[in-house]
């Protein structure tokens, strides 16, 4: 039973880590955005330590995006999207293992260069700590809500951008209970585990809604 | 079920004629009533002056903005779950008109906000909640706008309706919990009792006109979208029968 | 299964596969696994390879080994093949170790193959299944598809060129006069 499950995840982690290293071009991209944003709001160190969380969790945000066009597209057009559907197994699951293969080669590496990029933009150790763990919480969110924006425009030959428009939207949500909680372990008015705890509300449940909504578009996507 | 009869697009566009006219004059009335209301018989506030009077058109607009969502979202399940011939013409029809709808919402928020903040952007919860709303709208009729196969389109715009749907709630959850953290709200609350009788019947009538517009132009939009697939079926059907395939063939037992 | 393009060859074999919703009806198997839906007892073996480059050839090859379900209803007698046994059958054995962004057309047409072997299933569906293969090849895959329907398989496909298939029913195409062909998905 749980043999294509491992086989499949071996499967997605291979080609993720071999077609061009996308892991590594996320995390170049991640320290292109943190790079550029000094250039725009001045090189004010205490500002820089103030909107810190948020610039890194908007980096992440975006660096996930970017990698998540072909997460269905590459299977579909050499036709293993087809027999995916066609082997017998519940493509809800499918879909989530692709994505936790996915979170794997992409958002965890984001994950580990986010302390490194926060060295850039003044944060105190503890800051660093909150912003890497509502990472760690968070980024399996956004790859499991733009699994939904890929598979819907899946059959759509330059998909990526009208991909982020139609997640955007959706990710929000995270994006404003990581950046809170970042926030809170740093200023003292709000408890830090309260926004915490939605944000890992927020992952379990894009867990049931990411998949589901994918497969069911796949399905739609291939007739 | 009822619906069902309307299944049939040949009857669905007739039972459109006989409707329209009516739904056209009923709008048309209830505008005049409330707009003569709101702009000449309510009363000026007593600080905010005549810029109260945006509130008749901003009210109902959002509401509608929010109405039209639920329609979609309806259209979506009708799609997807009932699998409705109509219903993603119903959804494609809605979308623009929501967009439309939050957009002037949107709009006469921020006139409003001029005199009474001094910007006309406040990052208030509920302009915030708007916003994203509208994007999403965007979106979606981008969405349709993109795919080739209307039918394809409309499969995939109801999943997405659906999945906002779901995530509506918690968006504006989010907002508000951000918008606390972030500045104490300053909202005017409207709330019900404390409205004065000579307001909220200009409003409620403003309502009635408003929702009666949205059904008229849905309606409408509609029948076009149904005109639409016919012509494309139609051209479809004259690139086919000028194959060369359609003619030469003959019929062959099987073995 | 005969012709014309655009006819809808490929359809039906798509409808069959379960990739396509019926416009009207359904498709039913009988003598079949109660438990599974039609779609589940075929393999399809379309246009496109489904052959990731990225990966060995053997790592293609035993990944669909590991991820399709085997289905061996009662009457069907085809055992579970080992991935480096089917390469060698079809001729690419040597090829195994490395990554299938080296193999031609051919070759990768024929670890797409392989593919059917490697996983009992009784019913294979085939999409013109000649196309990039030369006269040896082709003699090799008509062996395999007779050595299927031995051992109680079914097949169905679409061709432009014969096939020389035991038992063989032909099903021959018609666009209808009034309902011309439509293009091809």
């Amino acid at each position: 039973m749980s043999g294509w499950v491992g086989a499949l995840f071996v499967r997605e982690l291979r080609l993720a880590v071999r077609v061009g290293g996308s892991g590594v071009i996320g995390v170049l991209f991640f320290l292109a955005v943190v790079t550029v944003i000094p250039f725009g709001v001045g090189p004010d160190l205490n500002l820089l330590a103030r909107i810190g969380p948020a610039i890194l969790w908007i980096g992440a945000l975006l660096a996930t995006l970017l990698g998540l066009d072909r997460l269905f597209q590459a299977d579909r057009d050499d036709g293993a999207l087809d027999l995916m559907i066609m082997a017998g197994r519940p493509l809800e699951l499918i879909v989530l293992v692709k994505c936790l293969a996915h979170w794997m080669a992409t958002g965890l590496p984001l994950v580990f260069a986010a302390p490194v990029l926060a060295i850039f933009l003044n944060l105190d150790p503890v800051a660093i700590a909150a912003v890497t763990a509502t990472l760690l919480a968070g980024t399996p969110a956004l790859t499991l809500i733009g699994a939904i924006g890929a598979s819907l425009t899946v059959t759509l030959r330059r998909g990526g951008l009208l991909m982020a428009v139609l997640v955007i939207p959706l990710a929000i949500p995270v994006l404003i209970f990581g950046v809170s909680a970042a926030d809170a372990a740093i200023q003292d008015p709000v408890p830090f585990m309260t926004p915490f705890l939605i944000l890992c509300a927020l992952t379990l449940v894009s867990a049931v809604v990411g998949p589901f909504a994918a497969a069911t578009a796949l399905r739609f996507a291939s007739d | 079920m009822a619906l069902w009869d309307y299944a049939n697009p040949t009857r669905f566009l007739r039972l459109v004629d006989i409707v329209l006219p009516w739904l056209i004059a009923a709008c048309a009335l209830a505008f005049a009533i409330g707009l003569y209301k709101s702009f000449f018989m309510a009363p000026e506030d007593y600080q905010q002056g005549d810029t109260v009077r945006i509130m008749f058109i901003h009210v109902p607009a959002a509401w509608l903005a929010m109405m039209c969502y639920s329609v979609m979202a309806i259209s979506a399940l009708g799609t997807l779950v009932w699998k409705h011939p109509l219903a993603d013409v119903s959804a494609k029809a809605a979308a623009p008109l929501g967009a439309a709808f939050t957009f002037i919402s949107l709009i006469t928020g921020s006139l409003w906000g001029k005199p009474m903040w001094g910007t006309y952007w406040v990052w208030d919860a509920r302009l915030t909640s708007v916003l994203v709303l509208f994007i999403m709208y965007l979106g979606l009729m981008a969405l349709w706008r993109t795919m080739e196969d209307p039918i394809k389109a409309g499969k995939a715009a109801a999943v997405l309706t659906l999945v906002g749907a779901f995530n509506l709630p918690i968006i504006k959850f989010s907002v508000d919990w951000w918008n606390t953290l972030h500045q104490p709200a300053s909202v005017i609350r409207l709330d019900g009792p404390t409205i004065h009788p000579d307001i909220l019947i200009p409003l409620l009538v403003m309502a009635l006109a408003f929702t009666l517009l949205f059904f008229t132009l849905h309606l409408a939009a509609m029948r076009n979208e149904i005109f639409r697939r016919r012509v494309r079926s139609m051209r479809m059907k004259a690139a086919a029968s000028a194959h060369p395939a359609g003619a030469t063939a003959t019929a062959q037992p099987a073995e | 299964m005969t012709g014309p393009n655009g006819v809808g060859k490929s359809s039906l074999l798509r409808t069959l596969a379960g990739l396509v919703p019926p416009a009207e009806g359904h498709v039913r198997l009988e003598g079949g696994t109660e438990e599974l839906t039609a779609f589940e007892h075929c393999h399809y073996f379309g246009h496109q390879d489904a052959v990731k480059p990225a990966l060995s050839v053997i790592e293609n090859l035993t990944f669909w080994q590991a991820f399709s379900q085997s289905v061996t209803p009662d009457g069907f007698t085809t055992g579970r093949m080992a991935p480096a046994d089917a390469l060698d059958g079809l001729g690419i054995g040597h090829t195994a170790r490395l990554p299938a962004a080296y193999l031609s057309a051919g070759q990768k047409r024929r670890l797409s193959l392989a593919r059917l072997l490697v996983t009992p299933r009784p019913i294979w569906l085939m999409d013109e299944p000649t196309s990039a293969l030369d006269a040896d090849s082709e003699k090799r895959l008509i062996a395999l598809m007779n050595g299927h329907l031995l051992s109680g398989g079914l097949i169905v496909t679409a061709t432009h060129t014969p096939l020389t298939l035991n038992k063989a029913q032909k099903l021959h195409l018609e666009p209808a006069r009034d309902h011309p062909a439509e293009v091809p998905a």
